[in-house]
């Protein structure tokens, strides 16, 4: 697999180049940096006034820039798929759980109906879903946050596809239940060989949960780096962001009189990075 | 400064009662930080909101201060007592300039001297004249949430309850505002009640901390003990495991505790 450069009218994302394998990719940004509007040009979700330019942007050998609309039906869902950040938006409000998952199956594959339920209580359990028949039958507004996230994997995953873009799937979770998605994410790599695109503002969970990082910053990527030495990053940047995170380890002197915390560095940012990009 | 005794708050009537918290209780020394950890649904922001009187149905005792709260509260307790909220997208009204909102609390409590006050306390939080008379919808996350916390100092109060000041911002903001609330702290010696699920934002603003699950506080330790991995609780340890950072072995002997609880 192999993707290329998408670029923006209003330069929401400038000349950003990465190629993905069966791996983990970490995308890495604060609000702004333009990670998500990547994720989305890759399926081309981007919509007029946007638009997508790219020097190549190739999956498994098929130029998605020269797809239509008809192939990228195709391509979305079946081979690409994608995970939004907020299950509740995402969700459709006024159909049953079970039926949203089959469906997903069904417009993909010529499956029975039944056939699709049997495919989705599966997959339902395959989240980790404890009472799967139950849950199938339920509407979105009757589970929780965490559930409804892990519904929404399963009903991209459904499909079976060889890579994931995933939105900040997890960043409205408990940390508990955070690692847990990640975990049956994982697990599906491994097994199934599938690609992840992993898009989070979150450097500690990308560090310890991918393979490679990719740091964008004001729509361009300003660094790539092995996510284990994620801790050795070079640019100004990553380092910045990495020094204000608050750390539990790390033992701080009270530094004030009434015992107020010291001060974390703060991030000075530099307009040269703009002009940046790898 | 703060004393809260076998507090409860539930939510609904007959069957249909939830219990958001149930019988806890917990002391707050003048001049301290005490941090309120635990996931959604653990009932700490409805501590918060118990003890600055957003929440009327509760029972037990709560002290603030040598006064033992009521019902109601009255002016004299929110002059000592002020919140941030979490949202700063949702706290500021969108159509008030930052003017018009850091002049109603001067207004209720006649303070005075408005126009001396709001460009001070807009100095304070570090931000400059420029923002007066704008709208909130002009202002990044981070700016607004410096207003929300100039709003709650303009009163000039000893007591800051903070609702997750920080989980709405991005991490270098979030360096910003944890500074401006560390100094602020100790310039004006206030004591902080900071409810967060982020151990981490606990650990670097807080001394003490007591962890809640299911409406209950399942421990309170020093952040020295949470600093050298020695919760007692096997919720705390599993809390204080997935806060380090994913561990695909660690996450296959979580347990649900919210089942046991």
């Amino acid at each position: 697999m192999d993707f290329a450069t998408p670029k923006g009218l209003v330069h929401a994302v400038r000349g950003v180049s990465f190629s993905l394998g069966r791996e983990k990719l970490g995308v890495v940004g604060e609000s702004g940096s333009g990670k998500s509007v990547t994720g989305r040009a890759i399926l081309k979700l981007v919509r007029p006034p946007g638009r997508v330019s790219a020097k190549r942007l190739s999956f498994d050998g098929i130029d998605l820039l020269a797809c239509d609309e008809r192939a990228m039906r195709e391509i979305r869902g079946r081979r690409i798929s994608m995970v939004m950040q907020d299950p509740k938006f995402s969700l459709n409000p006024v159909m049953t759980v079970g039926a949203q998952i089959a469906e997903a199956y069904r417009l993909h594959e010529q499956a029975s109906a039944a056939e699709a339920k049997r495919r989705a209580l599966e997959m339902l359990e395959a989240v980790r879903i404890r009472d799967p028949e139950r849950v199938y039958r339920a509407y979105p507004h009757e589970v929780s946050g965490g559930m409804g996230q892990r519904i929404m994997i399963a009903m991209m995953l459904i499909p079976d596809p060889d890579l994931l873009i995933a939105d900040e799937p997890t960043s409205a979770l408990d940390v508990t239940v955070q690692l847990q998605v990640l975990a049956i994410l994982d697990d599906l790599v491994t097994q199934r060989g599938m690609g992840l695109i992993f898009i989070s503002h979150d450097l500690n969970l990308v560090a310890s949960f991918c393979d490679r990082v990719l740091i964008m910053y004001g729509g361009r990527v300003l660094e790539v780096c092995d996510a284990k030495r994620l801790s050795e990053a070079q640019h100004p940047y990553t380092r910045g962001l990495l020094d204000c995170l608050p750390r539990i380890e790390v033992g701080k002197e009270p530094g004030g009189k009434a015992g107020g915390p010291a001060d974390l560095p703060v991030l000075h940012r530099d307009p040269a990075w703009l002009d940046q990009g790898v | 400064m703060i004393d809260v005794e076998d507090l409860s708050v539930t939510f609904g009537h007959g069957a249909a009662t939830v219990h958001a918290v149930r019988g806890i209780s917990f002391h707050v020394a003048a001049g301290e930080s005490f941090g309120l950890v635990g996931e959604s649904g653990s009932g700490k922001s409805t501590v918060l909101r118990a003890l600055s009187g957003l929440n009327p149905d509760w029972s037990g005792r709560m002290t603030v201060a040598g006064q033992t709260l009521g019902r109601r509260r009255n002016k004299v307790f929110y002059k000592q007592v002020q919140m941030v909220f979490q949202d700063p997208y949702g706290s500021l009204h969108p159509r008030h300039t930052i003017d018009r909102i850091l002049a109603e609390p001067i207004a209720i409590h006649n303070l005075g001297e408005a126009d001396r006050r709001i460009g001070r306390a807009l100095e304070e939080v570090g931000l400059g004249p420029q923002f007066r008379y704008r709208y909130p919808h002009q202002l990044s996350g981070g700016q607004r949430q410096r207003v929300a916390v100039a709003r709650a100092l303009i009163l000039e109060p000893k007591i800051l309850l903070l609702d997750e000041p920080t989980s709405a911002l991005d991490v270098s903001v979030q360096a910003e505002v944890l500074n401006l609330l560390g100094r602020l702290k100790t310039e004006r010696d206030l004591t902080y009640i900071l409810v967060s699920h982020n151990l981490a934002v606990v650990a670097h603003m807080c001394g003490r901390l007591a962890v809640m699950n299911h409406g209950v506080i399942v421990e309170e330790m020093t952040v020295a003990q949470l600093r050298a991995r020695e919760p007692a609780h096997p919720y705390t340890r599993q809390l204080l495991t997935a806060s380090l950072g994913y561990d695909r072995a660690a996450i296959d002997r979580f347990e649900d505790f919210a089942a046991t609880a």
